[in-house]
């Protein structure tokens, strides 16, 4: 409580001493994390990600001297888990844009308590997804052709193929998503700079912050140009997940080829997007001790989105099933019964127990304020979504038209060693995001807190 | 408490930093394409020394020697061929032959060994090209080699890119010539000459990655 005393400028409330007390509150709750030494929990938490992200370095590293071929991928399952891994993770990034971009246009206020860290995991998920179809191409050293410039090979990347739109697509959502985040947070850097006691905190946080003094003017263009990136990034949600749908759906191959796969996916993604939020979230605002700020209430929205998506999602199943069925196409109705009862049925109905049955529970309120059930419920769904695009991807491309060509996936090490290297990858960046930049948007929890409408009748 | 806030001598560095560097930004990428483009970059003039000083402007120039003379195979293998030194000694057993200027051909002939030429015009080794296809097809010898009946000691005339590979791929015509014209140097195509080749050779060259790069 004695660092109360040292707040100053951005306490603007209207409330009168009353609200001061709860922006100051809110300031030192959440200044704290970064500032005061870290908890103890997250010195493992980092080696582990560290020994992961080791991992990938290794697999990575014997990949590029070896090539491919140390995958599992053969000459039917020429996408395997590479690509499972790669829509999975874009997959898992769209919940943040749809927090921060959508919630904000539809004024959904509760979002300001977990945009932020949502925001990071969309960025961390995307830098996750982006390095598995550059390894995929096996000569990621000319990774850079996907890029369109004038060249002396007088070649340019083919525009008629979904892999390109996915090149553009997945770039304009990271670029846009690093804006809006990193906007986002210049008054909460000031914060920091401001609150730091040591020279190097306040040189690198006032070095981020870019010179923010909380004027009027600066709110004003900050609140434009904050309205002006949620209006871009809005469609995004949408288009990102519907163009890397496209790369499954412009195909021809039965189990691919389906019109519902886009809003399916984007349905999917924000499901699966949720369902990580949570997984993170719930142990964080324990060790960081924000449960007053991301509170029950936020986890019940978060619940209620999931179950709603996952029943999308559940849905978006059974009409697959039944167009396939109903189309009277032989191969089409094979693929989706060999999903089922074929060598990949396990993998199916992990799928569908995890996704579809998992989020039932949190119709339930009892259940929704029980969070270690909610944790687990929410591992998963993460499990099930991996699971979902691996059913799609492997399964599909296993038993096609000419039985002579059909077979089977097994990942080899390296395949896992993959996996768990991107969670390695994740891991590291998030924490050390928890670590140093500041986790909750402070200015923005500030403004929809109660104490900043108490005096709203003054005026 | 100290706020930090960019102290007043960062100021000129917008000015004298920031600034230059935007403006600055787009002449470096200009010059950058330049230097790249440049023919030196690209090697157009590589003249390598070669062992014996051979001119292809006396023989083909002067003499009109036929390119298929020396080159015997370029119309049925993937390769001109380099001739053997019995190629030269067809003629210069008679003609100058104490010249000094021809001893290394004279040792190659009757020692059996090879005179080192150095290649010139050399694709890199992941592309597979096949002159028989070419040169029975119309492409001029002098439409890649340029005018090699004007040159004392043979140099690279072409940029050698794929880029340039796959301009003539895209668009053949202009370079298309009637085939028994092939060896011709200076040769200027009568009008509509290459749509006429095209189509009655049914030629259409193929531009995916395998064609060349096998």
């Amino acid at each position: 409580m004695a660092s109360a005393t040292e707040a100053h400028a951005d306490d603007h409330g209207h409330g009168g001493e009353n609200a001061r007390e709860t922006f100051r509150g809110i300031t030192r709750d959440v200044t704290k994390v970064n500032l005061t030494p870290i908890g103890r929990w997250w010195y493992p938490a980092f080696g582990v990600s560290l020994l992961l992200l080791g991992m990938l370095v290794v697999a990575v590293t014997h990949l590029f001297r070896t090539g491919i071929g140390i995958w599992g991928n053969n000459n039917v399952q020429g996408w395997a888990w590479d690509i499972t891994n790669f829509v999975f993770w874009v997959g898992i990034g769209h919940a943040g844009t749809l927090i921060s971009a959508v919630l904000y246009l539809f004024r959904q206020d509760w979002r300001t308590s977990i945009n932020r860290s949502a925001e990071a995991m969309t960025i961390f998920a995307v830098a996750c997804a982006g390095i598995f179809p550059i390894l995929h191409t096996g000569r990621p050293w000319f990774a850079w052709w996907m890029i369109p410039h004038p060249n002396d090979m007088g070649m340019w990347p083919q525009f008629r193929s979904p892999l390109m739109w996915d090149v553009f697509a997945i770039s304009t959502y990271a670029t846009t998503s690093i804006l809006f985040w990193y906007m986002g947070m210049v008054p909460d850097l000031a914060t920091l700079r401001d609150k730091s006691k040591d020279k190097v905190r306040q040189v690198v946080y006032g070095l981020l912050s870019l010179g923010w003094r909380g004027s009027a003017r600066q709110w004003h263009r900050y609140e434009r140009a904050y309205l002006i990136l949620a209006a871009l990034s809005t469609p995004l949600v949408l288009s990102v997940h519907s163009v890397v749908s496209f790369d499954f759906a412009t195909s021809q191959n039965p189990g691919w080829h389906t019109t519902i796969l886009p809003p399916y996916f984007v349905a999917g993604a924000i499901f699966s997007g949720f369902a990580m939020v949570m997984t993170l979230m719930l142990p964080l605002r324990h060790v960081l001790g924000l449960k007053h700020i991301i509170t029950q209430d936020h986890i019940h929205a978060m619940c209620k989105v999931t179950v709603a998506t996952g029943t999308i999602v559940g849905g978006a199943y059974a009409i697959e099933l039944f167009t396939a069925w109903y189309s009277g196409n032989l191969w089409e109705w094979f693929t989706f019964r060999n999903r089922i009862l074929g060598p990949y049925a396990w993998a199916y109905f992990i799928m569908v127990s995890c996704n579809v049955i998992a989020p039932q529970f949190f119709w339930v309120k009892k259940f929704r304020e029980n969070l270690v059930f909610v944790w687990i419920l929410c591992a998963f769904i993460n499990v099930g979504m991996w699971f979902e695009r691996f059913v799609i991807i492997v399964s599909s491309l296993a038993r096609q038209a000419l039985p002579g060509a059909w077979g089977y996936f097994e990942p080899t090490k390296w395949d896992f060693m993959t996996l768990a290297g991107s969670f390695g990858l994740f891991g590291t960046l998030f924490l050390l995001f928890v670590r140093f930049a500041p986790v909750v948007a402070m200015a923005e929890v500030k403004a929809v807190s109660p104490a900043a409408h108490a005096g709203k009748d003054d005026h | 408490m100290a706020r930090f806030l960019f102290p007043e001598w960062t100021q000129p560095l917008k000015k004298y930093v920031i600034t230059p560097a935007l403006l600055l930004g787009p002449v470096y990428i200009v010059a950058l394409a330049a230097v790249v483009k440049d023919p030196q970059t690209l090697r157009i003039g590589y003249m390598p020394k070669q062992p014996v000083p051979y001119s292809h402007a006396l023989h083909v120039g002067e003499m009109g020697l036929d390119c298929r003379y020396c080159h015997n195979v370029v119309d049925r293998s993937p390769k001109a061929a380099v001739p053997p030194a019995a190629t030269c000694m067809n003629c210069h057993q008679t003609v100058l032959p104490k010249s000094e200027k021809l001893t290394p051909v004279r040792q190659a002939f009757f020692e059996n060994i090879p005179v080192h030429w150095t290649r010139v015009t050399d694709l890199p080794d992941y592309v597979y090209f096949n002159h028989s296809a070419h040169v029975t097809r119309g492409i001029g010898c002098e439409s890649c080699h340029g005018r090699i009946d004007r040159m004392v000691t043979v140099y690279q005339t072409a940029p050698l890119t794929m880029q340039w590979c796959l301009d003539c791929h895209r668009n053949p015509e202009p370079n298309l010539r009637d085939p028994a014209n092939v060896t011709a140097m200076g040769y200027k195509p009568a009008p509509g000459e290459g749509a006429k080749v095209k189509k009655e050779l049914q030629i259409n060259p193929p531009t995916d990655c395998s064609t060349c790069h096998r």
